[in-house]
């Protein structure tokens, strides 16, 4: 049988709630679906539990699925909402972080307290806009990605990126740096 | 709608680079195990949620109950 055929029925399957079709699913896009979560969060542990969290959305949401759209754009979606409750759920720092991750090239000019002050800041965001300016600044997705994710327009995403730095530089003159 | 400044823009995501680096560039930014085993525990636990409108119909029926006490036989008796 066609591979393409045959994912078509898996798909059909899965619409129909059964559980085989779900867990095929499952192993051929978990993958994808942790490395897109890990980049809205940035938490590898938390990225595993919101992968389960999704995949667990999605075996309920199963019956609403139409087979003949892409399940990789469905579960991305789901994906994102996941991360968006998670993001709401948690506390915004209060202090400066001291762990923050080195980056592969550090340019020598931004010091490592600069970079405090900019995690901090951008800790500070409201989640919609963390998640737009995460995906759009620092992961560098496509606009048309983002808002596909999202469930918004290409224009939606270029807005909520624009109050993001707006937010951003704002909270930063706060701290006494001038972005 | 307003495009961004494209100067200050391109600040602040140099800026957000350096604070936090894309999760490519990080440890684990791959999957590095099934997760499939947790899969069912997960499953398992949909039984227990209760939809939120449940919980409004019950508050509904109690409300009703503590304003008419009266139906609370008419009640026991239907079920």
């Amino acid at each position: 049988m066609p591979v393409l055929e045959q994912q078509s029925d898996v798909l059909q399957q899965f619409s129909r709630g059964e559980v085989g079709a779900f867990e095929a699913l499952f192993l051929r896009h978990q993958g994808e679906v942790y490395r897109w979560i890990l980049r809205i969060v940035r938490d590898p542990a938390m990225a595993e539990d919101l992968t389960v969290e999704t995949f667990w959305r999605i075996h309920r949401a199963h019956a609403r699925f139409d087979p003949a759209r892409s399940f990789e754009a469905w579960a991305r979606r789901i994906a994102s909402n996941a991360a968006l409750d998670y993001l709401r759920s948690t506390k915004p720092e209060t202090e400066l972080p001291d762990d923050l991750p080195q980056p592969m090239q550090p340019d020598p000019a931004i010091s490592q307290e600069l970079r405090q002050k900019t995690s901090y800041a951008f800790s500070r965001l409201p989640p919609k806009l963390r998640i737009a300016a995460t995906l759009a600044l620092i992961e560098e997705q496509p606009y048309q990605e983002i808002a596909d994710a999202l469930g918004i327009s290409v224009g939606a995403v270029k807005l909520r990126v624009f109050r993001a730095v707006r937010l951003l530089r704002k909270t930063l003159k706060q701290q006494g740096v001038e972005p | 709608m307003r495009e961004p400044d494209r100067e200050p823009q391109e600040r602040i995501e140099h800026l957000l680079k350096q604070s936090l680096p894309p999760t490519g560039t990080r440890p684990r930014a791959a999957l590095d195990r099934d997760l499939w085993p947790a899969m069912p525990r997960r499953l398992d636990r949909q039984s227990v949620a209760v939809p939120w409108f449940d919980w409004a119909l019950l508050a509904a029926l109690a409300l009703c109950l503590a304003i008419f006490p009266r139906a609370i036989p008419v009640l026991l008796y239907h079920l």
